[in-house]
């Protein structure tokens, strides 16, 4: 049967299932390493997944849905998490948000048509101290100004 | 003011190598435990230490390890609970980031003290920063044998896997936390009978504790008990909001909430007032500035109808408007809600869809005590202590600024700049 997934990811999936005492725990760690792969889950990935744990593949489906940060569809080479909760609201992350989504022409949660930029607003960061933070792929920025966002941008790819 | 104790060495670069830890004396209070101090005997000393928990709940850390039963030949395991999403909250964050030895070397010890011999870290998926330096704390930390088999000689064995979650704030609870670490959805499971000392990760006698939790430990086996008690005993304070100098504050727990906010983390900016503040996260009863004497300790909190929880101080100053604060707290638990359970599920959506409404000048008078009555009918009626959250900052609002909630509906405007420019 054709894979969806690369050796070295079905390794990786192999490796971790033998770190836990039952091989369904390493579901969350195994769909973050194909989704790393792909960028997104595809359900033949899921269906990799599933078969190397043993688990269902609408098991498999039934949790990626339930968390947040598995995509079921392609986002955007880069993922900008924006946080929308108290502190950086009180700190005026609205107005970044809304110069983010301005500059960028999408709304919370879309990408743009180019499949460059997936703008998404979160839940606290646990970085308050930072308000208003946001996060680029896996780099946190402290206290983005509207002005800061731009130069932000302007260094994606 | 004694020194900082958790965080003195926060903010160094380079902290996180294992060499930098074991220069200021790291890992000698583990050794002390594996080789000088028998498992009762540490339990013995946690507790002594009064140590509570601080994920939220403070439930002692000692008695915690005392109820974990310890069958010889029964697996039992050790999950840290660092999933840290109670908004406000960034002390457990700041603390793997920035010094992670100091959190696996309590992790070490607590593992002995329960006899343990796999432990699990369930990591905030969004931390991308933590993962990579805890990843390479506990792999230098292996390297040296302070992870592994036969521990720094003694026989102990251990093994550590770091656990990412990947974004749903009810995965910090702790039955949830442990259905998503069986690669589950991650829904509350039902207590009793699953506590998790009891009943565990699969089914088994489980040690949960929180990140910093489990930092306090090895200064409490490095100090004993009356050296540790000396520093107040300390608690780390996540201040934000409108404050001029926001982070965590390492400070004796009991300090008054108007020396946190004025005198460590900056006060406020030049002609504002205080209006509000969360103390314990957004879960914790809004209070106001009349209840700026107050110790941010448990009971003194819960005198008045708040609460420690994560000891999250989230200060708002005179800019704020009110109702819309609440509408963002509401839209966060509605968002997080895991739909487990209908008053939860269904009593976050009306009461974000009637804030709405009053916030878009559409409101009606009635919707204050329609806001007020479904926030009781949620009370004590949730499957979890998610839905239990909403209802009393909503109605210590409604308490509150009853007369700001009656001019939005009778004006249909907002007499505050609601949002206030960063560091303005
Ligand atoms: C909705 C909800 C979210 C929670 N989130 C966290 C969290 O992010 N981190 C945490 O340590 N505890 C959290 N807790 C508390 C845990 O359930 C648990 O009490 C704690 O991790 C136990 O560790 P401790 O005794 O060391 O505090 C949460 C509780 C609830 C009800
Ligand atoms: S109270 Fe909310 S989060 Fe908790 S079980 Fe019910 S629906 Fe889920």
């Amino acid at each position: 049967m054709a894979r969806a997934l690369s050796e070295a990811v079905l390794g990786e999936i192999a490796r971790l299932r033998g770190l836990y005492p039952e091989p369904r725990s390493a579901l969350l760690p195994a769909l973050h390493a194909a989704q790393e792969e792909a960028g997104y889950l595809t359900e033949a990935a899921m269906e990799d997944v599933g078969r190397t744990l043993g688990v269902p593949l609408t098991e498999v489906v039934s949790v990626a849905t339930f968390y947040e940060m598995f995509h079921l569809e392609r986002p955007g080479r880069h993922h900008i998490r924006i946080c929308t909760n108290l502190s950086c609201y009180l700190n005026g992350c609205d107005r970044v948000l809304e110069h983010l989504c301005g500059r960028l022409g999408v709304r919370p949660g879309e990408t743009t048509p180019d499949g460059r930029v997936t703008v998404e607003a979160v839940q606290c960061l646990a970085a308050c101290e930072e308000a208003p933070v946001l996060l680029i792929d896996a780099e946190r920025h402290p206290r983005v100004s509207p002005a800061a966002l731009d130069d932000l941008l302007a260094r994606l790819a | 003011m004694p020194r900082p104790l958790l965080t003195r060495h926060l903010g160094r670069p380079g902290r996180e190598r294992i060499d930098a830890y074991l220069e200021t004396g790291g890992y000698q209070a583990a050794s002390t435990a594996l080789r000088d101090l028998t498992p009762e005997k540490i339990v013995e000393i946690v507790e002594a230490s009064g140590l509570r928990g601080r994920g939220g709940a403070g439930f002692p850390a000692g008695r915690k390890w005392k109820l974990t039963p310890k069958r010889e030949g029964e697996a039992r395991y050790l999950v840290v609970n660092a999933d840290e999403s109670e908004p406000g909250t960034f002390k457990d964050r700041t603390l793997i980031e920035q010094d992670p030895h100091q959190l696996l070397e309590g992790m070490l010890i607590a593992a002995y003290a329960n006899q343990v011999h796999q432990a699990f870290v369930y990591l905030r998926g969004e931390f991308f920063a933590g993962y990579d330096r805890l990843r390479g704390a506990l792999a230098d930390a292996y390297a040296r044998g302070y992870f592994g088999r036969n521990i720094l000689g003694t026989g102990f064995d251990l093994e550590v896997v770091i656990h990412r979650g990947a974004g749903a704030y009810i995965c910090g609870e702790e039955t949830a936390l442990l259905e998503s670490l069986e690669g589950k959805r991650g829904f509350p499971r039902l207590k009793p009978p699953y506590y998790p000392a009891v009943k565990g990760l699969y089914g088994q006698p489980t040690v949960l504790n929180n990140v910093e939790t489990l930092a306090h430990i090895p200064h409490i086996i490095a100090l004993g008990v009356d050296g540790y008690r000396a520093y107040g005993p300390p608690v780390l304070y996540s201040v934000s909001g409108h404050v001029l100098d926001p982070g965590v504050k390492e400070l004796p727990i009991g300090t008054p909430l108007r020396e946190i906010i004025f005198e460590h983390a900056g006060g406020l900016r030049p002609g504002r007032t205080l209006k509000a503040l969360f103390p314990g996260g957004s879960s914790s009863a809004i209070l106001t500035a009349e209840h700026l004497d107050t110790p941010a300790d448990f009971e003194p909190l819960a005198k008045l109808g708040s609460m420690l929880g994560s000891s999250a101080i989230i200060v708002m100053d005179d800019t704020t408007c009110m109702p819309a604060v609440i509408r963002r707290t509401v839209e966060f638990y509605r968002d997080e809600s895991c739909g487990k359970c209908t008053p939860c599920r269904e009593g976050t959506i009306w009461l974000s869809q009637i804030l709405d409404r009053i916030l878009l000048g559409r409101g009606r008078m009635e919707d204050l005590d329609l806001l007020d009555g479904i926030a009781r009918n949620m009370t004590g009626t949730c499957f979890c202590p998610l839905g239990e959250s909403v209802p009393p900052s909503l109605r210590a609002s409604l308490r509150h600024f009853h007369e700001e909630y009656e001019h939005h509906i009778k004006t249909g405007a907002c007499d505050v700049r609601p949002v206030a420019a960063a560091g303005a």
